[in-house]
């Protein structure tokens, strides 16, 4: 059932793609909606608050910019579309098929990522149209340790949530512990402000969490920011590795108590 | 003796259903305490497919049926007894399991809706790890068989339903499978489609050898696909044999309209005893058991004058309908 080869992972990769090209419109709205990092960075800026945490405003609004793609490229709902699957049955022809049916929600996020990709480029363009001073071009290892730290901050979130969507084999709102780290997500992942801003006491437990690995740590490295690159990807394989067990384990407890409601 | 490909024994399923009152005070007494009580929907049951048999499941709604289909084919876990398919314990989801089953529910849709069936079928193919040139020839074959060539290219969401139940079963025998459960596959589609799809049951059933098992409302679709029933009456089994023997066991009578010559021949006629389903003026349906229909016929034919008469089986759907209520056939 976890046995995902190449040619299974390009077909999903390519079926999935062409379904979210059918909501192209759908995806540039979504895109859009993602503009809170240019929010948080206004009121960063107008206030001044960057100056209690040595940030420049350059720095500041690279960071925000950073963040708006990091958070781009790794949004994740799957606990809502299980959640409806599963409830009314609708998993039901997958979880017969030789291939565990997270692999298709893992593809549709991918294939949404990338539908997503040309949109973030233009408001990204917008963004150096109105403050031009941001303009930077980040190296290429740079770009490419960004992409994998943004890539592993996908795969936590996805996993998390993947833990949670299997609670709806025992409960019929799973949606709704979800909405318990939804707070905890936006404040401790560096959406609204960069953690570094945040009291030494509170930095200190924050950094044991998945939260600051999510936004902050991939926004920090592509925006060029200081943070400690081999502490943060061991932070994100760490938890990776910790969650994809649980996830395996909740799953097959999980599909026990399937009863397959609604067929 | 040929081995069973499915065999099951003292199989049982139970589920926890909650329960509430009505009303406020039902509803804050179901928030502080919840009642949940589990209750058997398959008790005790037994029995034996061999392959390439073709077998229907029949009982009310929520006999059972589709909870078997659901053990069979590894989709819910049974709470008790012994269940194999193809060798297999079916709840284990083997990869080797699945590549040999298949599951088609009515109600149900594996397609990608936004999508054109083809893109799919692909899909499937590369699940099941079909190589792209034999996943062509075998979408060619069956979407010839299901007279859905035209079809393949169009979004799910605009094919009418009965050509959207053929791409499901397309979709769902891409990779040949051995044993297929089917759900209620004619539900919601018109006698055409529904004898197309039993035309192409029966063939793929005849070129593969492959085990069918089906539940189904439509008598038609039992009638014409199964020669062996399982009868299900609240979750226990009420029949296991051929569909044949179960008419005739329930139904040991048919139905015979004669057609007097005058009124006189009709007056004496119902007056002599038979028991009369049916009178209208010289038209008399009598209801005559199996056995003596030889008999009474030459003795009604002796003493009447008879202009014409027709033998009459009582329709299927009325005797299955009887069944279904029955707890013992």
């Amino acid at each position: 059932m976890f046995n995902l080869n190449k040619n299974k992972l390009i077909t999903l990769l390519k079926v999935q793609y062409s379904n979210m090209l059918e909501y192209r419109v759908e995806i540039a709205l979504w895109a859009i909606s993602g503009i809170i990092p240019f929010f948080m960075l206004n009121i960063w800026t107008n206030n001044n608050l960057n100056e209690s945490i040595n940030l420049s405003n350059l720095m500041l609004s690279r960071y925000f910019l950073s963040a708006f793609f990091v958070r781009q490229f790794s949004v994740v709902w799957v606990v809502f579309t299980f959640e409806e699957d599963a409830l009314l049955g609708k998993i039901s022809p997958y979880l017969i098929q030789p291939l565990n049916p997270f692999f298709r929600y893992f593809a549709q996020h991918i294939a949404e990522q990338i539908t997503r990709f040309p949109f973030a480029i233009i408001i990204a363009l917008i963004f150096f149209l109105i403050n031009p001073e941001s303009v930077w071009i980040p190296s290429l290892s740079i770009l490419l340790l960004a992409c994998l730290s943004t890539f592993f901050s996908f795969l936590i979130q996805f996993l998390i949530q993947s833990i949670i969507a299997c609670f709806c084999f025992w409960t019929e709102k799973a949606s709704s512990i979800e909405r318990l780290l939804f707070i905890p997500t936006l404040f401790l992942s560096g959406l609204l402000a960069p953690v570094i801003s945040f009291p030494e006491y509170v930095k200190s437990w924050i950094y044991i969490t998945p939260f600051p690995y999510l936004i902050d740590f991939p926004a920090n490295i592509l925006s060029g920011n200081n943070t400690n690159i081999i502490s943060g990807f061991f932070m994100q394989i760490f938890w990776i590795s910790v969650l994809f067990p649980i996830f395996k384990r909740t799953w097959f407890l999980g599909t026990k108590k399937y009863t397959a409601m609604g067929s | 003796m040929e081995e069973n490909i499915i065999q099951v024994e003292n199989l049982s399923k139970s589920f926890d259903v909650s329960s509430k009152e009505p009303g406020l005070k039902g509803t804050l007494k179901h928030f502080f305490k919840r009642e949940t009580k589990s209750i058997e929907v398959i008790k005790n049951i037994n029995f034996g497919i061999k392959k390439g048999e073709i077998v229907g499941f029949l009982g009310a709604n929520g006999a059972g049926k589709t909870t078997i289909l659901k053990m069979l084919c590894g989709l819910i876990y049974p709470s008790q007894g012994k269940l194999s398919v193809a060798g297999n314990l079916p709840y284990k989801r083997r990869s080797s399991f699945l590549k040999n089953i298949t599951l088609i529910m009515g109600q149900k849709q594996q397609l990608i809706w936004d999508l054109p069936p083809i893109e799919s079928f692909y899909l499937n193919a590369a699940i099941y790890d079909i190589e792209k040139i034999e996943a062509k020839k075998r979408i060619k074959k069956l979407s010839d068989m299901l007279e859905i060539e035209k079809e393949l290219y169009i979004p799910v969401r605009k094919l009418s339903l009965g050509q959207r139940m053929k791409s499901e079963l397309l979709a769902a025998l891409i990779h040949n499978p051995n044993i297929l459960f089917l759900d209620e596959p004619t539900l919601g589609l018109d006698i055409n489609a529904q004898n197309n799809l039993r035309k192409f049951l029966q063939i793929y059933n005849k070129e593969t050898d492959a085990t069918i098992c089906l539940t189904s409302h439509y008598m038609k679709d039992i009638t014409s696909l199964c020669k062996r029933v399982i009868c299900i009456h609240e979750g226990s089994l009420t029949y296991d044999g051929r569909l044949e023997k179960l008419l005739k066991k329930i139904s040991p009578v048919k139905d015979i309209l004669f057609i007097c010559k005058t009124d006189k021949d009709a007056i004496e006629l119902s007056n002599s005893g038979f028991i009369i389903k049916n009178q209208n003026q010289k038209e008399i349906t009598i209801t005559i058991k199996k056995e003596s229909i030889k008999s009474t016929l030459k003795k009604i034919l002796n003493k009447f004058e008879i202009e014409d008469l027709y033998i009459n089986e009582p329709p299927v759907d009325e005797i299955i309908g009887n069944i279904l209520v029955k707890e013992k056939v």
